[in-house]
């Protein structure tokens, strides 16, 4: 077990310096000046003004020093905690304005991963024994899956917010209201998270359904499922066994799934205007603000190599195999 | 496509193979659709003409005869857009798939056949970029980058989806690696090259066949969710781009329905439409599912 996770943590280590590097590593040699680039979409008015921005980004990135002196000092701010300030919020540093947003993002994940992954295995597993719950559950969730999420969001924004005007569709919670600790202001951030998180978790429900079911089809087909129903087995007790073979694959699954579901929890937060990461990356995107955009990738690796490592904890904790020290099925 | 199942003495199998391919009624229709969908991206174009960002009429007009999927509120023609922006979704999805099979291939099966330290180095760097986030490499990327186009998209996205392909195909290369007919190609001679492309990877064609299609549907969802957040390509169109215009100048206020609608129908259909297909193909070359 010692072994299996420590090659785990190999790997995640060696992927963040991949991360960081990359972060490095772009600005610098991409095409152009990203410092003018910069610089001129800022907008700035004044000369004075100007000249001080260069500076101050001149020195961030040091380029008056070689190449593996700023490499290291790259690093050394980034272990302090210093991403650097936005452009787009100036002067705020960009830590701050993503801790702020972390929470909301986590929020909206965390339940619609959760409950999305339960209900997906549980209706996954019914279909592949009910055949009317078959043919009405997996076209369905063929749907689902091939949805892209901004689209389902979208639809739910127009028809649930906009036509029939039971949600809001923009903000983490009422525009009138001030955060504090009051019913009122609870019930409009319960009410401005319903959307995004339905719309995440019918897409993310769709792919789980999907794979549990063939999973379980595939279990049920196995030789010891034969020999158990052979033995006069009730079917209850192979369903079971055939359940806790099925839930493995689909324990990696999740884990292999997490960059995609990312991914489309920002288009998702981008539709809704949700204060998470996703709204981050589109401001920064918005106004060129390179430091917000890069210390929001480096916060979502750093997010899902986390993940990753819970869910392989998880692994651990279900499949014996994996604990008395033989290869798991995903090591 | 279903001439790539069995290659030369296998005809026989071939043969069979195509007969229960014509009667599953999933490859079927999802091949239907994707077809519908790739000749409406081939000819559409050719009869709406080459700008589909060209002002057409008055501006926010809902479907008519005239503009079958109406008008922008630019007054640009939604049709013509979705034609041009299928062309894109198209490219992208085969590039990309084509891209990534083939550098999961050559991962997967170096890494398979050869073993020992070839494999441990291989794996560990599948392992690092299976781990990553690829839609937030690709951000960063992409928000350098001052001229996007549909080329590069496709490529960025090719470079960076192959890790599960690679994976897989190394666990079936070791499967197959130990079987008497690869040990006689050893004996005989062969070169490892030789042994991988003749002996191992004609027994997992139809497996990578179904890989490129599954590939192919995710980069279309990649590309779509890139353009959404406005990183698509910065000259033409996409279905992505099309939704990002959509609620960038606020069509869900305005209830401009027929603006953001058909894009994303159109990615919805294609990729279901794949992913379908993919069961059908699945049915057709694994005889016991067959049955079904």
């Amino acid at each position: 077990m010692r072994r299996y996770v420590g090659r785990k943590l190999i790997v995640y280590a060696f992927t963040f310096v991949l991360a960081v590097t990359i972060n490095w590593l772009i600005p610098r040699f991409m095409p152009g000046d990203p410092v003018q680039s910069m610089i001129s979409r800022a907008g700035l008015q004044t000369p004075e003004a100007a000249a001080a921005m260069r500076e101050y980004y001149t020195s961030i990135f040091g380029f008056d020093v070689p190449v593996w002196r700023q490499y290291l000092n790259f690093w050394g701010a980034l272990l302090s905690g210093d991403l650097g300030v936005s452009i787009w919020l100036f002067p705020q540093p960009v830590t701050d304005i993503i801790l702020r947003a972390v929470p909301y993002t986590l929020a909206l994940l965390i339940p619609a991963i959760l409950l999305s992954w339960i209900a997906g295995n549980k209706f996954g597993a019914l279909a592949a024994r009910r055949r009317w719950l078959d043919n009405t559950l997996l076209p369905v969730s063929y749907i689902l899956t091939s949805t892209p999420y901004m689209w389902l969001a979208i639809l739910l924004a127009w028809s649930l917010g906009i036509i029939a005007g039971i949600f809001p569709v923009a903000g983490g919670y009422s525009f009138s209201l001030a955060p504090t600790w009051s019913w009122e202001f609870i019930g409009s951030l319960a009410l401005h998270w319903f959307l995004p998180f339905v719309s995440l978790f019918l897409v993310f429900f769709g792919g789980w359904a999907i794979g549990m079911r063939n999973l379980i089809i595939y279990e049920l087909e196995a030789d010891y499922s034969h020999y158990l129903e052979a033995l006069g087995a009730p079917r209850r007790l192979v369903r079971g066994y055939a359940f806790r073979n099925a839930m493995l694959p689909q324990l990696t699954g999740l884990a292999l799934q997490l960059g995609v579901i990312v991914g489309g929890t920002v288009v998702t937060e981008i539709v809704f205007s949700y204060p998470g990461l996703g709204y981050l990356v589109l401001k920064a995107i918005e106004n060129q603000d390179f430091f917000l955009l890069q210390g929001t990738f480096l916060f979502i690796v750093v997010g899902v190599l986390l993940a990753n490592f819970v869910i392989d904890i998880v692994y651990v904790l279900v499949d014996p195999r994996t604990r008395a020290g033989m290869e798991g099925g995903s090591a | 496509m279903t001439d790539m199942i069995g290659t030369g003495p296998r005809s026989g199998q071939s043969r069979e193979a195509l007969r229960f391919a014509l009667r599953n009624g999933k490859l079927v229709g999802g091949l239907t659709v994707v077809g519908l969908f790739l000749a409406l991206a081939v000819a559409g174009p050719l009869v709406v003409g080459d700008d589909p960002n060209a002002y057409a009429g008055l501006p926010a007009r809902p479907p008519s005869a005239e503009y079958w999927f109406g008008t922008t509120i630019f007054g640009q023609d939604v049709f013509a857009q979705f034609v041009h922006g299928l062309r894109s979704t198209f490219f992208v999805g085969f590039i990309a798939g084509a891209l990534a099979a083939v550098i999961g291939m050559l991962v997967g099966f170096t890494a398979g056949y050869r073993g020992g330290i070839v494999d441990e180095i291989l794996n560990l760097i599948t392992n690092i970029f299976l781990v990553l986030p690829v839609l937030a490499v690709l951000l960063v990327i992409a928000a350098y980058l001052q001229v996007r186009n549909v080329e590069l998209q496709a490529v960025i996205i090719g470079l960076f989806s192959w890790p599960w392909v690679a994976r897989a195909i190394r666990a079936q290369t070791f499967s197959l690696r130990s079987r008497d007919f690869v040990d006689l190609a050893r004996l005989s001679g062969a070169s490892g090259r030789r042994i991988v492309f003749r002996e191992i990877a004609p027994n997992m064609a139809s497996y990578l066949f179904m890989v490129f299609i599954i590939l192919f549907g995710g980069a279309v969802l990649f590309a779509a969710t890139l353009d959404f957040i406005g990183l698509g390509p910065t000259e033409g169109v996409s279905l992505g781009l099309m939704l990002n215009n959509a609620v960038k100048w606020t069509a869900l206020h305005l209830g401009l329905w027929w603006w953001f609608v058909p894009p994303g129908l159109g990615i919805t259909a294609i990729v279901g439409a794949l992913y379908v297909m993919n069961v059908g193909l699945d049915e057709v070359f694994n005889p016991r599912l067959r049955q079904m």
